[in-house]
């Protein structure tokens, strides 16, 4: 009977998380559906307007679209050379010790910092910084936004890669170095092939990450709804335009943010579906 | 006469993981050339320590000392470059660990490709069908040569290693129990295997099974405690041992 009523209880609770899911995507959808009635799903996608004028409301995604791509992208090439260099140092050459231990627990704590706090840093050292620099004159933009990004997901790409490099079995690197193999040549020709496809996954994980960041990008980006023409210029990424505007669009406008919700949310989703499977896929034998 | 300089020598050659305990203590002896010598020995005797200071794996971990000499060719590889050292000296593993994202053709030039030698389409060819060959592994793969080498059952895993070992034409071949891993077929033809490699190659055998280096090896080293308790003919060791030790261990009392 007390089993029955445990069971019972577990069942419930499980059962929650499927329907606080489907719930998130049904509102979604039905909110942003007048969006897509009004401007059609793909004219939506690719249309670059985005005004307000009344009687003449025109909205369209891509801008944002593009500002999430390029920011996460940007952020992902300034990730790479920092993240892989760490996986490597805590994952092989100094695997085990207490250096690479502090380490990786330096690059943890990065991940707990709030996002807010990464956006002041990034609002007033580094844009005063880019602005030194002559790279912007105002500072902020797609640049500024993707470098504190990038400083954001090196902690996920970083320790999820580490853990893979150091599941590279001890017999296959002991094998390349009884053949002569050098260290370098073993990360390069053993352990990068055998682990690739993991650490290759921590990335998309990290991308997963990067799309959705709502904060820092909405302090850093500029805040304009143009199409970024270039890396230094100002723009809006999907998230930032949503938090930017939700609180002030009623009706239309509401709904088309909704609707580049519903879009982020798919784009996530399927990237972290990605990311998943591939780590699944991933067998170090 | 003239003395032939063995090729390989152990002088005085102590190996410690700690500073209090030896693994390996005071081991002198010297191995001749194109002989299989079984290094036999309870578990924890130092016997895969010691084969492994051979090839300076040693070097790859930390805190592990090495001191005394081991001498190749005359030559002390403890003061040697250790990628000279292991491309004259081969070692198969315990397990038979192919690279796994390896096809069978490359993981036989692994050791050229892993040293960034350069050969032609000919050479490569010529050296995969040799060391195949020489393992009795190319009637078995010769069609599937492109398959990845995880394809094998384990006991062609283990020939395919031993055959990405010749293929640098090592002078000494190292293995630590190559057939602990192995079915009994598996592990007489590997047996069958050594006989034949030994005119090419000196080897030095890890081995718990006894039958195993009666079979195979012409000199044996018995080790006890990290000590070299005793070392000669293999027939001589077993039918009549000359220390209580080696006794004891070869009757199964210890």
């Amino acid at each position: 009977m007390n089993d029955k009523l445990y069971r019972i209880t577990l069942f419930v609770a499980a059962l929650i998380m499927p329907i606080v899911c489907g719930g998130v995507v049904y509102a979604l959808v039905t909110d942003a559906y007048d969006a897509f009635e009004h401007f059609g799903f793909l004219k939506f996608l690719t249309s670059s307007e985005w005004s307000y004028t009344e009687g003449n409301e025109q909205y369209g995604a891509l801008p944002f679209i593009t500002g999430t791509l390029m920011t996460t992208l940007l952020a992902l090439i300034f990730c790479i050379p920092f993240s892989l260099p760490v996986a490597l140092f805590v994952g092989e050459y100094f695997k085990g010790t207490k250096v690479a231990s502090v380490l990786s627990t330096v690059t943890d704590l990065l991940a707990g910092i709030p996002s807010i706090i990464y956006g002041l840093w990034g609002f007033y050292t580094l844009r005063p910084i880019i602005m030194a620099l002559n790279i912007s004159p105002q500072g902020s933009g797609i640049l500024t936004a993707s470098l504190v990004l990038a400083i954001m997901i090196i902690p996920y790409a970083t320790s999820l890669s580490a853990e893979f490099i150091k599941m590279v079995p001890n017999d296959l690197k002991e094998g390349a170095y009884s053949l002569g193999a050098t260290r370098a040549e073993v990360v390069r020709k053993v352990i990068f092939p055998v682990a690739g496809s993991g650490i290759f996954s921590s990335y998309v994980l990290a991308i997963g990450r990067a799309l959705g960041e709502t904060m820092t990008v909405t302090m850093l980006i500029g805040n304009t709804n143009n199409i970024p023409n270039s890396i230094t210029s100002t723009g809006n990424s999907m998230a930032s335009i949503i938090a930017n505007q939700f609180g002030e669009a009623d009706d239309l406008r509401l709904s088309s943010l909704i609707a580049i919700g519903l879009v982020l949310f798919l784009i996530t989703a399927l990237i972290n579906m990605i990311g998943k499977i591939m780590i699944k896929r991933t067998r170090i034998a | 006469m003239e003395s032939i300089t063995p090729i390989l020598e152990f002088k005085k050659t102590c190996i410690s993981y700690t500073k209090q305990t030896m693994a390996v203590k005071y081991v002198s002896t010297a191995i001749e050339k194109n002989t299989i010598t079984a290094i036999m020995g309870p578990s924890g005797c130092g016997k895969s320590t010691l084969l492994r200071a051979v090839n300076l794996m040693h070097n790859l971990y930390q805190n592990i000392r090495v001191d005394g000499e081991i001498l190749l060719n005359g030559e002390n590889i403890l003061s040697m470059e250790p990628i000279d050292v292991r491309r004259r000296v081969g070692m198969v593993f315990q397990r038979p660990a192919p690279f796994p994202t390896m096809s069978i053709y490359d993981n036989v030039l692994s050791g050229f490709t892993l040293n960034g030698i350069k050969l032609s389409k000919a050479e490569k060819d010529a050296t995969v069908e040799r060391c195949l060959r020489s393992v009795a592994l190319w009637d078995e793969v010769k069609d599937v040569l492109n398959k990845k080498g995880t394809f094998l059952s384990g006991g062609q895993q283990q020939r395919l290693c031993i055959a990405r070992a010749l293929a640098m034409k090592p002078d000494v071949l190292l293995m630590d129990e190559p057939t602990s891993a192995l079915d009994p077929i598996a592990t007489k033809h590997i047996e069958e295997l050594l006989l034949e490699l030994q005119k090419e190659v000196t080897i030095l055998i890890v081995t718990h099974n006894m039958g195993q280096a009666k079979r195979i090896s012409s000199k044996s080293m018995f080790m006890y405690l990290g000590e070299l308790v005793e070392y000669g003919d293999t027939e001589t060791m077993f039918t009549n041992p000359i220390d209580e030790r080696t006794k004891a261990y070869l009757t199964g009392k210890m």
